[in-house]
């Protein structure tokens, strides 16, 4: 009879930068079950929109979370728009599409870094970062910033990006590519690496259904999910799109996803700045302009899945409620799943895959 | 600049920062910025390390894991709060959940403001947390003797944080 042990893993831990907490369960190095306990990054964000006016919530809706900050921008901005019943020029659709995508390689290609860095190869951890400086190089080139962008303003962009430069941006995305790829060759098909995520972490294609997985987690169990599907922004006018699955429904699939899903941004930038439509850059609200009474949601896809983005007003320049519901706190459920019955040595693994983004689903 | 005789090693805490800032502190072990180069090794362990970087700000829950990560800390040790939000609280100081910076829970050394914090920047702040270590190992060496604020472990300091929060809410 084996004796059950109790290892906590967290909040702080080598393997994450981001505090959460896990009672891992374990029956002679196998995990029987893992309980979390998350709350370490709340702050009460949420309420502040009480606090500050609807053109400055943006700036604080930005800093949700570090990585994918410009769609947080993106998304209360979009939504605060259709509450006010402001349509913005096919120009800013276009560059927030762009700028989303961009975003989905930096945070992909950290994910990456971070993976290597879970299974100990040093060497990739830093391959991946240093192309990860190209994007945050495009970055502050087009908006000044390398993290917190603040480009995005409610009802339009605080300043355009010129034709020149969007050229430019392609241009390095082509070397990118190019390092990128030997990247890739490394990951998904070198031995030590297969031998990691080949078969850990089972999820099948029923229980992603049922947990109500999204992002490159439920993609890697085979469900076709992604909101640039619903064609909203400028995601409309591509010519083809299609969401990348993989079947293997194991860590290697989820990694294969988020690895085949940033050629795919590559091909959308390049796309966009191919069509990209020259008709203003919209601008703030006059100072009269306050959120009616009424509702508002949109759905954005995040480089780590579908995030909900809700706001309410009641007549003045404060809204009433802003609510956000990201993808890590789906997945979480899906984690606590993949964690039951695998090796004490394979908990890190499982972990990653996921991306967990604890700042954003605590907020 | 300042010069060490050993290498310092690093410890890095996320109190409820946005990420921002902990990424640009792991970019600066990175290529580019390569905060290696001055024999500096990001550790797990707080009892190997020297120098604590703490992120974000300071709310209900992570006070005391703060805490604990400090006192494990051996002397000399230098805390450096990296970002706005370390130092004061930032852009979230009115959120209901946060106390504010990261000196409400132990002392500070070094402060490196910024929205994200730049790697630049949190390189010159380790540099300067190299010669507070310096001159702390001098001060050990003569005979002080440096010890943890008293209250450190005790429930009732952070009680009474927990309550000013509460009572400015």
């Amino acid at each position: 009879m084996a004796t059950r042990t109790v290892i906590p893993f967290g909040p702080q831990h080598p393997v994450l930068p981001e505090p959460v907490h896990l009672d891992l369960v374990v029956e002679d190095e196998h995990v029987v079950e893992a309980i979390p306990q998350i709350g370490f990054v709340h702050r009460g964000l949420e309420k502040l929109v009480q606090k500050r006016d609807y053109n400055q919530f943006v700036y604080v809706a930005e800093r949700v979370c570090g990585i994918c900050s410009f769609g947080h921008g993106y998304g209360y901005a979009a939504a605060t728009e259709k509450l006010l019943g402001i349509e913005v020029p096919r120009r800013v659709d276009y560059l927030r599409a762009i700028l989303e995508e961009l975003s989905r390689i930096h945070s992909h290609l950290l994910w990456l870094g971070l993976l290597a860095d879970g299974f100990g190869f040093e060497s990739l951890f830093n391959h991946c970062w240093r192309l990860r400086e190209t994007i945050l190089d495009i970055f502050q080139r087009t908006c000044g910033g390398r993290i917190i962008l603040s480009i995005v303003i409610v009802g339009g962009m605080a300043h355009d990006i010129d034709d020149a430069m969007l050229r430019d941006v392609c241009e390095e995305l082509d070397g990118l590519r190019r390092e990128y790829k030997i990247i890739v060759d490394t990951m998904l098909n070198d031995d030590s690496v297969r031998s990691r995520l080949c078969g850990v972490g089972y999820i099948s294609f029923e229980d992603a259904l049922e947990l109500s997985m999204v992002g490159p987690f439920a993609k890697g169990s085979g469900i076709e999910h992604d909101m640039r599907s619903t064609g909203f922004g400028a995601y409309g006018d591509l010519e083809h799109f299609e969401p990348i699955i993989s079947t293997e429904c194991d860590c290697y699939a989820r990694c294969k996803v988020r690895c085949e899903e940033v050629y795919q941004a590559i091909d959308i930038i390049k796309e966009l700045v191919a069509k990209i439509p020259h008709d203003g850059i919209g601008g703030k609200p006059g100072p009269k302009v306050v959120p009616p009474e009424g509702r508002a949601h949109v759905l954005i896809e995040q480089p780590r899945g579908e995030a909900f983005y809700y706001v309410r007003g009641n007549g003045t320049k404060y809204l009433d409620r802003f609510r956000l519901r990201t993808p890590t706190s789906q997945n979480l459920a899906g984690m606590v799943r993949a964690l039951q019955g695998v090796d004490l040595a394979d908990v890190p693994m499982i972990i990653l895959t996921i991306d967990p983004c604890i700042s954003c689903t605590e907020r | 600049m300042a010069y060490s005789s050993k290498s310092p090693w690093l410890i890095h805490y996320d109190g409820s920062s946005c990420n921002g800032c902990d990424i640009e502190v792991l970019d600066s072990l990175t290529p580019l910025y390569d905060i290696e180069r001055f024999g500096i090794i990001n550790t797990g362990n707080p009892k190997h390390a020297d120098i604590f970087l703490v992120t974000g700000s300071i709310n209900a829950q992570n006070i005391r894991v703060v805490r604990h990560i400090y006192s494990q800390m051996l002397e000399p040790k230098v805390v450096v709060a990296c970002g706005i939000c370390a130092c004061t609280g930032g852009v979230f100081r009115d959120c209901y959940n946060v106390i504010g910076g990261v000196d409400k829970a132990i002392p500070v050394d070094v402060y490196a403001p910024g929205c994200a914090v730049r790697p630049e920047t949190i390189i010159d702040a380790v540099l300067k947390g190299v010669e507070i270590l310096d001159e702390k190992a001098r001060r050990i060496e003569a005979g002080e003797v440096l010890t943890d604020p008293e209250d450190l472990l005790d429930d009732d300091a952070v009680n009474a944080r927990l309550k000013a929060m509460e009572e400015r809410e």
